[in-house]
């Protein structure tokens, strides 16, 4: 058994909040008080919502009642890791080898920088100096044997109020955990029946024989309970990763654009997912390597622990090359016009640092052989099973080839909703982003648009159409909206019922997208109902509600 | 163990199958093994059927899939009670229709797709078992062969329009369900789809004004 190493971890509080002012989203006004919401839970809040009783988890009408001021937030993942990467280039100015645990946490290995500087207090001391003083932002550190008593010590220091770092003495890590919530370990699912069966701090967890712990929660308890007695997840003896674990890309030409480069990173993610796990391997840290076109080597770390699927790991990659690509734009803003001087991402590689035997990310034999039990399988590991399937859709087809729709703004029979590629983004473009954090679900008004029933099937390219009265006559909609008589015949069919108009005028101050039209339902004698529309004296079938 | 030992039935065991939640107006009309996981069952006539028929399991948590429908009215499907989120749509497949439908079914829970003009024979069977197997509810949209039930829509009656008022409000769709095993002998029904909006509240009646009073 090894000793854990020893770990200094570097935790900014409350990073979305921070992320946000830094995206100039609200004003940094330390007395602001503000929430980051996700899926209508609190996700993260600064100290002045903090002191009015907001808390995490805590439902927004709650968070709202508790403090009625509130800045209510949308949660972005992307925006806390582009703004966090300054942080970690920060850190490793002055300390080798950073892994990001997640945007606002970072670790780093003690061994070398405490030699070098003297000391844990005064590393952290020079560490906390340099975030402050080139991304002035406060950041609080904990030092332990292994990564999780760093993690839980950084906390406690924040919890004590003072700010001074926690530095556990060597040799005391399992003592220093044995008091702490089992909460620490973040296994939600996990610490959810411990603490059911009555197992609350981490010390009485560690308590239990390590054989029984894997025989009753298999491959990750067993990580769970090696972490829980302050130990560190690394094998007796971690192997050097084969070369064939390696995945990597080569852009060309190089990437410069965040969207792009994140399609990639997805394919790449996948590739890399498929490797590991179809030998049965995990790996600890995820290492993201990059070239840019000038030649400069990139290269950051990310806890992995076997516990990312393909697609966290992707969402790492974008997060990272989001961060990398950010930067570079700031460093040269006067040359961005010119694409041939801004460097991009000339090629990207993921390597798997201190590969693992690891069984946990594999699908039980039953989810993969039968689909009769498919009623087993849990949500996630359906949504996974789609995702798989559809990308490998993508694969076949281009990335556009798989589109999903969002919910938009718009008058015409198809504007109401958008399509995306599947694995973008699922944001409406119609519906302002601002509006989207505030009130969630609701849409602006459309006057104009058609109320529903929606048609089921929308003409790509509307079909011309002559609309006629008793007389053979073309219908003529006037400019203030008469008819000309009441339309009898949509081409060979006998008009049974009919409604309308629905005027529309829309985008009149620009002239190449104004538009001026007007809509009809009709029912003909066949029994279908259709869509019309009149635009410059010209009828169209735009959809069909069939 | 039990569910795990009748997974690895031998085939052609009959196994039962979890049956996929219909909405009731699709409920009343299919047999009661009305969409089981593993079968097909096809639809033509009418593309709010075919959203009536993904309805159901969609707001249950399956994943659905469209294939082959580039027109498909993806805010009617909302409208439906179709997940948008859990709706993924191939609208032009092209030439790899069919290897689009076989990569769908290995991770989607139903599949609808229109198939092309021309499809071997073979190969829609081998669709067909491939969803068997994989558990899936195939969809075609228009006929198939060997499909365990068909849905078909006969005729259409609008509901709210009138001549130059009112609007499209529901719909009765006559349909007819043919099949193979129980569902042997065709039924026909009718289903009001889109649905008509619940009754109005019924108007209170209104309370007498008092007498007017005089004064002064």
């Amino acid at each position: 058994m090894t000793a854990p190493s020893r770990t200094i971890a570097l935790w900014c509080p409350d990073w979305p909040v921070t992320a946000a002012i830094r995206a100039g989203e609200v004003a940094a006004d330390p007395e602001l008080p503000i929430g980051i919401f996700c899926a209508n839970r609190v996700v993260a809040c600064s100290a002045a919502a903090r002191a009015e009783g907001v808390r995490r988890d805590l439902r927004r009408r709650e968070a709202q009642g508790r403090c009625p001021s509130l800045v209510v937030l949308a949660h972005d993942p992307d925006r806390d890791a582009r703004f966090f990467e300054p942080v970690v280039a920060a850190v490793e100015s002055s300390a080798p080898g950073v892994e990001v645990v997640r945007p606002g946490m970072v670790a780093v290995g003690a061994r070398g920088p405490t030699r070098y500087y003297g000391g844990d207090a005064a590393t952290v001391a020079h560490l906390r100096g340099e975030i402050h003083r080139r991304c002035d932002v406060p950041a609080l550190a904990g030092v332990a044997d292994g990564l999780l008593a760093a993690l839980v010590a950084a906390r406690q220091s924040y919890q004590s109020g003072s700010g001074a770092p926690t530095v556990v003495a060597p040799g005391r890590s399992a003592e220093f955990l044995a008091g702490q919530s089992i909460e620490a370990l973040h296994r939600s699912e996990l610490t959810d029946l411990l603490g059911r069966l009555g197992i609350r701090t981490l010390g009485a967890f560690a308590a239990l024989p390590a054989h029984d712990v894997a025989d009753r929660f298999g491959a990750d308890g067993a990580d769970a309970h090696r972490l829980a007695r302050g130990l560190d997840l690394r094998p007796l003896a971690a192997r050097a990763p084969a070369p064939e674990l390696i995945t990597r890309t080569i852009f060309d030409p190089p990437v410069q654009r965040v969207d792009t480069a994140a399609f990639a990173a997805k394919a790449l993610a996948d590739e890399f997912h498929d490797r590991l796990t179809g030998r049965g391997l995990g790996c600890l840290r995820l290492s993201i390597v990059a070239h840019t076109s000038r030649g400069d080597e990139l290269v950051r770390l990310w806890r992995h622990e076997g516990t990312l699927g393909a697609k966290a790991i992707a969402d790492r990659v974008r997060w990272q090359l989001d961060g990398w690509l950010t930067a570079t734009a700031a460093a040269n803003p006067e040359d961005s016009t010119d694409t041939d001087s801004v460097d991009g991402i000339a090629d990207l590689a993921l390597v798997p640092d201190q590969v693992v035997p690891y069984a946990g990310a594999q699908l039980r034999l039953w989810d993969r052989a039968a689909g009769a039990v498919t009623d087993w399988r849990t949500e996630t590991e359906a949504a996974e099973r789609a995702d798989r399937a559809l990308t490998r859709v993508q694969g076949l087809l281009g990335p556009a080839g798989v589109v999903t729709a969002v919910s938009d703004g718009g008058r015409g029979p198809a504007g109401t909703m958008r399509l995306v590629p599947w694995g973008d983004p699922r944001v409406p473009a119609r519906i302002p982003a601002r509006a989207g954090a505030d009130r969630a679900g609701v849409t602006p008004p459309w006057p104009g648009r058609i109320p529903p029933p929606s048609p089921a099937t929308v003409l790509a390219h509307p079909a011309l159409a002559a609309v006629t009265d008793r007389d053979g006559q073309p219908i003529v909609v006037g400019g203030r909206l008469t008819l000309s008589a009441p339309p009898s015949r949509l081409d060979d069919e006998v008009i049974l019922a009919w409604s309308g108009p629905w005027p529309i005028d829309e985008r009149w101050w620009d002239t190449t997208t104004a538009r001026r039209c007007a809509r009809f339902q009709m029912v003909t004698a066949d029994g279908t109902a259709r869509l019309l529309v009149v635009e410059g004296g010209y009828w169209w079938i735009e959809a069909v509600y069939d | 163990m039990f569910e795990g030992a009748r997974a690895l039935a031998p085939v052609g065991e009959v196994v039962q199958r979890p049956v996929l939640q219909l909405v009731p107006e699709l409920a009343r009309l299919l047999p009661p093994t009305g969409a089981r996981r593993g079968s097909t069952i096809a639809v033509t006539g009418s593309t709010s059927l075919l959203l009536a028929l993904l309805a159901g399991p969609s707001a249950g948590g399956a994943w659905c899939a469209i294939v082959g429908m580039p027109g498909l009215g993806t805010a009617a499907a909302a409208e439906a009670g179709i997940a948008v989120d859990r709706l993924a749509l191939v609208p032009s497949p092209g030439r790899q229709w069919a290897e689009t439908v076989a990569a769908l079914i290995d991770g989607v829970d139903v599949v609808a797709a229109c198939p092309p003009a021309r499809l071997a024979a073979g190969m829609a069977r081998r669709l067909a078992s491939r969803a068997r197997e994989r558990g899936a509810v195939l969809v075609p949209v228009g006929a198939w062969e060997g499909a365990e039930l068909t849905l078909t829509a006969t005729g259409a009656d609008w509901a709210g329009l009138s001549w130059g008022a009112g609007r499209l409000r529901s719909r009765r769709l006559d349909v007819r369900v043919t099949g193979r095993g129980v569902a042997a002998r065709p039924r026909i029904g009718v289903v009001w789809w889109p649905p008509p909006p619940a009754e109005p509240m019924p108007a209170e009646p209104i309370p007498a004004l008092p007498a007017l009073e005089a004064v002064g």
